[in-house]
Parts: structure tokens; sequence; C-alpha cells
């Protein structure tokens, strides 16, 4: 437990880094670094693109699987990193 | 010596008659129980010749010799292409709301309480902590990459190849926007928004005179160019609008001139009903054909022309008057009888009391806006064309030339030179209604003709016929604007299809030189109509100078400014003076002869 906490921790106080947002397998955020609406909306919105990006990389070879997925927008950047029950998502600045 | 075996028909039905009759081809050998197994033993054979089937030189005689030549064959299936064009299928877009979901039943996520155990209850799961902390280190490794280097970034800016082979110049059609009436009306106006250009503000009236009929509805669009479905915005005036502006720096207001002479003020925040409209007695007398926005501190002036010939100014803000009248009289009198109907208007916001009318009796008629006195306002006349001046414009990197489309010509002209224009196009097929300069290239300007056609002219490239001609539907195309960035282009049809196309990148990209070479043309074009100017100039001085002192001889009279009717009289009275001076001649000779006799 205090472990996930210190993890959590190091993640946040990197350069850049806005949020953090880790959410289950349905899409529930079980805990968060941004307000509430925010969160609903990006677990809602990642959730299912994360199941679409998995689901296209499996159809085309079913060894392989999705080990991460980033979203690069001209504000900043989307990191996910998908397991089989959780995600965990940063939203991150890239300072350059 | 071919070695093909030539299968005549028979021998190939007698193969296919062993076979069938149930005659397998089957091979018998012996062999001894103890050799089963033994290793085998192969030896070398020389090549024996089992079949040989020399060629039957009787059989020639069925078969003609053909002459050589490359035949494909493929035995598959014959395919033809065929276009087929789909139903329109409109769709809409809208927002979904998403609420918040997948929480297990027993979780009612409007509690707080209940989400918070929830959320306790995972995170104490032994699974959930490996899973992050695994997790956790992946994200960091990609966390400290973005820090400290941006694996995006463009490495080879530098090295841009340039362009060496220049496409060919093409135009693709976006999108076409038609007048969802059922009696369709031309588009006779189009604007686009300032800020973007993602919408276009399209007129639709029937300039056909008396062929309006009462159901015509009266309505003009403003479109959105992703939505060709439906307009955006419907604006509803009180007679159908001839020509629309956005407002360049007030991105929500328009203009617009309507086919009695009122012009009306929208906002479009506001709604399809006009904010204002103009009073018809103070209003044109003829449709409003070309109204633009002025630049002034209060970004509220415009100013429009009507064949009525006048050009009205006036303020938004208060449309009851216009704040200034101008009566485009040649002869600098301010009579309206003689005034000149104005088709087109053109207003270059660099030179902000200069501005110019295009009217229906060909002339250009260049105006000062800051003249003390209205027989001053009328600077210059430029006559060129055969038939109503329908477009105007001044070009955008030059302003001392501009572009006049009128009769099946469209010219080039100097400000300077007042006799003709420096450039023209040669007589076109079919009369052109609509023309504009480029945003971004000096050296590019589009024509719209009657018969559909787009043209895009370069004149850097070629000046005898346009770079590109596209034939964009089949009905008289009247309207044409370019969006600022120069790539999109909107033309208007008598159909009321408004079509946007996209023109490819040479043709709205500046090039190098590019401005150097064309004030290089112009220039000379100038000069030589300079010189011939002056040449002209010159013959007719002598010519007067001669008639003159013909003149001087009989009589001595001016013949500056003689007005039709003295003229006539001059002739006769010349005619007069010719036929005595000639009886008498004759009467002389005919004395003299009879003092011969």
């Amino acid at each position: 437990m205090a472990e996930v906490e210190e993890t959590l921790k190091r993640i946040q106080s990197q350069n850049g880094v806005q949020g953090i947002i880790i959410i289950n397998s349905e899409g529930i955020p079980i805990k968060t670094t941004l307000d509430n609406a925010s969160t609903v909306q990006y677990a809602g919105l990642i959730h299912q693109l994360v199941m679409k990006a998995r689901s296209t990389v499996r159809d085309i070879d079913p060894q392989n699987d999705l080990t991460f997925l980033r979203i690069r927008s001209k504000k900043n950047e989307i990191m996910i990193a998908p397991d089989k029950d959780y995600f965990l998502i940063v939203i991150q600045n890239p300072s350059d | 010596m071919t070695a093909s075996l030539v299968l005549t028909v028979e021998s190939v039905l007698s193969i296919v008659s062993t076979l069938s009759s149930g005659m397998e081809i089957v091979h018998v050998y012996t062999k001894l129980h103890s050799e089963f197994g033994r290793q085998c033993l192969f030896s070398d054979r020389p090549a024996e010749l089992l079949v040989d089937v020399p060629a039957d030189q009787s059989l020639a005689s069925q078969f003609t010799q053909r002459t050589r030549r490359d035949q494909s064959l493929q035995a598959s299936r014959d395919m033809s292409e065929h276009r087929v064009n789909t139903k329109r299928f409109e769709s809409e877009s809208c927002g979904l709301n998403h609420e918040e979901g997948g929480w297990p039943k027993d979780v009612n996520h409007q509690v707080m309480e209940q989400t918070i155990r929830f959320r306790k209850k995972v995170e104490k799961d032994e699974s959930y902590i490996n899973s992050i902390l695994q997790l956790g280190s992946v994200m960091e490794h990609c966390i400290r990459q973005n820090n400290a280097v941006d694996i995006y970034q463009d490495c080879f800016e530098d090295g841009e190849m340039p362009e060496e082979h220049q496409e060919p110049p093409s135009a693709k059609t976006i999108n076409v926007f038609r007048d969802p009436n059922e009696l369709k009306r031309t588009v006779t106006g189009l604007s686009w928004h300032p800020d973007g250009g993602e919408k276009l503000a399209a007129a639709y009236s029937c300039l056909e005179f008396q062929k309006t009929s009462r159901d015509m509805s009266l309505d003009s669009y403003i479109w959105d160019i992703e939505n060709p479905n439906r307009p955006e915005l419907s604006l509803k005036p009180a007679s159908p609008l001839v020509c629309l502006e956005y407002n360049p720096k007030d991105c929500h207001s328009l203009v617009g001139g309507s086919y009695n002479g009122q012009i009306a003020y929208w906002d479009s925040r506001r709604g399809s009903q006009p904010v204002e409209t103009s009073s018809v007695e103070h209003s044109h007398r003829d449709p409003v054909y070309k109204i633009i926005w002025l630049q002034s501190k209060t970004g509220t002036d415009t100013f429009s022309a009507s064949t009525d010939g006048q050009v009205l100014w006036w303020d938004v803000r208060k449309l009851s008057e216009p704040t200034e009248r101008l009566v485009l009289d040649p002869s600098r009198e301010g009579n309206p009888e003689r005034a000149l109907g104005a088709i087109s208007l053109d207003f270059e916001s660099t030179m902000p009391t200069k501005f110019m009318v295009g009217t229906e009796q060909g002339l250009v008629v260049s105006c000062n806006r800051k003249a003390k006195t209205p027989t001053e306002k009328v600077v210059c006349t430029y006559d060129g064309h055969q038939g109503p001046v329908y477009a105007l414009q001044r070009n955008p990197f030059f302003p001392k030339n501009f572009l006049t489309v009128g009769d099946w010509t469209a010219r080039i002209w100097s400000e300077d030179i007042k006799e003709s224009s420096i450039m023209w196009t040669k007589y076109q097929m079919s009369y052109l209604m609509d023309a504009c300069w480029s945003p971004v290239r000096p050296s590019v300007f589009f024509t719209v003709k009657m018969d559909g056609v787009l043209d895009m002219w370069d004149i850097l490239f070629k000046q005898n016929d346009p770079t590109l001609s596209l034939k964009v539907c089949d009905e008289a195309l009247y309207s044409l604007r370019l969006q600022d960035n120069g790539r999109l282009v909107a033309c208007g049809s008598q159909q009321g299809e408004a079509t946007l196309l996209e023109i490819s990148s040479g043709l709205s990209t500046l090039q190098k030189n590019e401005k150097s070479l064309l004030a290089a043309m112009f220039e000379r074009e100038t000069k030589r109509e300079k010189i011939l100017e002056a040449r002209q100039r010159e013959i007719r001085l002598k010519e007067r100078s001669r008639s003159e002192q013909s003149r001087s001889e009989d009589g001595g009279r001016e013949d500056i400014d003689q007005s039709p009717l003295q003229l006539m009289a001059r002739a006769e009275e010349d005619f007069y003076v010719l036929t005595e001076t000639e009886k008498k001649g004759k009467e002389r000779e005919d004395q003299d002869l009879s003092s011969e006799l």
C-alpha cells in the first residue's frame, strides 16, 4: 500500500506531470489527482480508446498485446500503461 | 523442329474415353519377400528416348500462319468498372453525455461514502498493488524519456526537399451547397467568414427580369463548409439579396444589398431577421449590385453601388439615411439623368480615399472620396469594355493595377494609363461573369463564365490561355470568391449551387521571385501602352494642326467641343460650297467648249 503511494508520489514529482488517474477494467477511477469532472471524462473516453487499441493490436496478431499507448497532442501528452485489470494514465506537458 | 504436341480433336477424345471406361492406369511389379526393406540401389542410366511424336506435315493444311504478336491470356472473369452514386446521407453531429457507469450494482455512485468505500477496498487488493508498481516503472521510464528528449521533434528540418517536380495544377471539388428550396435561384453573391473561413455566406436572388415567381423564397443562407446538407443560418430579408458581405473586422455582422435597392444589416448572433433595414425612400432605386465594408474607426461604414447611377455611403448603426451620396455622372455635373449604372465596386484598404466603380456602360470610373466639390469626386474614367463591367478588383500586391471583367475578355489595367488596358485575354467563348485575384499569389486570378467553366490564369506562366480550366457545372456560374488563405474557392451557379473547390498547392503558394517578375511584367506593359498613347497623341496633334491650317484658309473656325448639330451644319455648308464650286467649274468648261465650237 505504501509502495503504491510512493510510486505515485514519485511520478507526480516528475517534470511536467499534470495529473495521474488509475482506472480499473470497468472504467471506474480508483485514484486520481485531478478534479472529479475531468477524471470522469478521462476515464470514460480513455477506457474506450484503450479497449479499441488493444483489440486492434490483437486482431492483427493474436500473440501480440498492447503494452503502452501514447497520445501526443498540441498541448500535452497522455500516456496510458494498460494492465490486465487496471490502467495507469498520466497527463504530461513535455517541457521542450 | 517444333516438338509441339499438336493434338487434334479426335485424339483428345480417345484419351478421355479410355479414362472414362474405368480403366485405371496401374503398374504391377513383384518383389521377393526377403527383399522388402532392402536399401535401394540406384544406378545411372543414360537418357532414353521414350516417345517421339514427329510433326505431321499433313495437318499443316488445317492451320493458317498468324502474324506474330503479343497476346496475353488470362483465364478469369470479365470485369467492368461501374460507378454508382449513393444516396445522399444526411448526418448530424451531436454530443453525447457521458454518465458515470461501470460501477457494480451494489454501489450507488451518487453516494460519496459508498464510492470511497469501494475505492478503498480496491486499493487493498493485492493484484492492484502489484500491477500499479509494475505500471509505475514503465510509466516513469516514458516520462523521463519525454523530459530528456523530444522524441517527436523534427530532426531534419533544414534539409527540406525542394519541390523540384511541379505537380500539374489541379483543383478538387470538396463540397456542393445546394439551394434547399424547390425553385432554384441564382447565387449572386458570396462572402467568406473573416475568421478562418469556416463559413460561407451566399446571397440568392433571381436576376432575370421579371422571372421571379411569387413562390420563390427570399432567403439567403450562411453555410458551414463542413455541412452541405443544411445551411447553418438563413437570412430573411424583405426582398431577395443580390450581394452579401461579412464585416472583415467583426465576424458576426453582415450587410446585404437587395433587389429592391434596400440595404439590410444582420447580426448572426441575433437570428435570421435583419437588425435594421434602410428606408425605401433613401435607398437605391435599382438592385444593389455590390456593397463593401469600409475601413473606419467605428468599423460600421459601408458603401453600395447600384445601376441607378448612385454610390451611397451608409453607417450601419443608422440605416434610415445614407451618410453620403455620389451620382456617377461622367460630365461631373451630378446629373442623375446622365449617370452611369454601377455594377461593381472596388475598395482597397491601403488606399482609403480612392475607390473604383465599374459601370453597365463599360466604363470604369475612379473616384476620390475626400474631394471637396462633387465635380472633383470623379477623377477619371477608363473605357475598355463593350458590355457591363461585372467585376473589378485591384491586385492585392500591386494596388496600381486592377483587373476588370466584362464582355468576353478580362483586362488588366494600370492606373496611370487611361486609354486602354495594359494586358487583356483573348475573346473567350462565353461571357465572363466574375473574377478575382488570388490573395496569396500576385500573378494568379480566377474567372467564371456563363458556360459553367472556372478558369485559373497565371500570367507569369501563360498569357494566352488559362493555366487551368475546370467545368464546374452545366449551367452558368455567376459569382466567385476566394478564401483568404488562397486554397479554397467558392463559385455560385444559376441553379443555386455553390461549389467549393480546393486548389492544388502549386497555384496557391507564393513562388520565388514572383513579385519581382510580375512587377517587371506590369512595368513593361505599362511602358508599352505609354509609348502607344504618346504616339496616338502625336498623330492626333498632327491631324488637328493640319485641319486647323486648312480651316484657317477657309475662314478660321475652331473645332473644339463642337456639338453634333453644329458639326452637321458645318458639313452641310461644306457640301454646298463644294457643289457650287463644282457647278461653277462645270459651267466654265461648258462655256469653253461652246466657245470652241
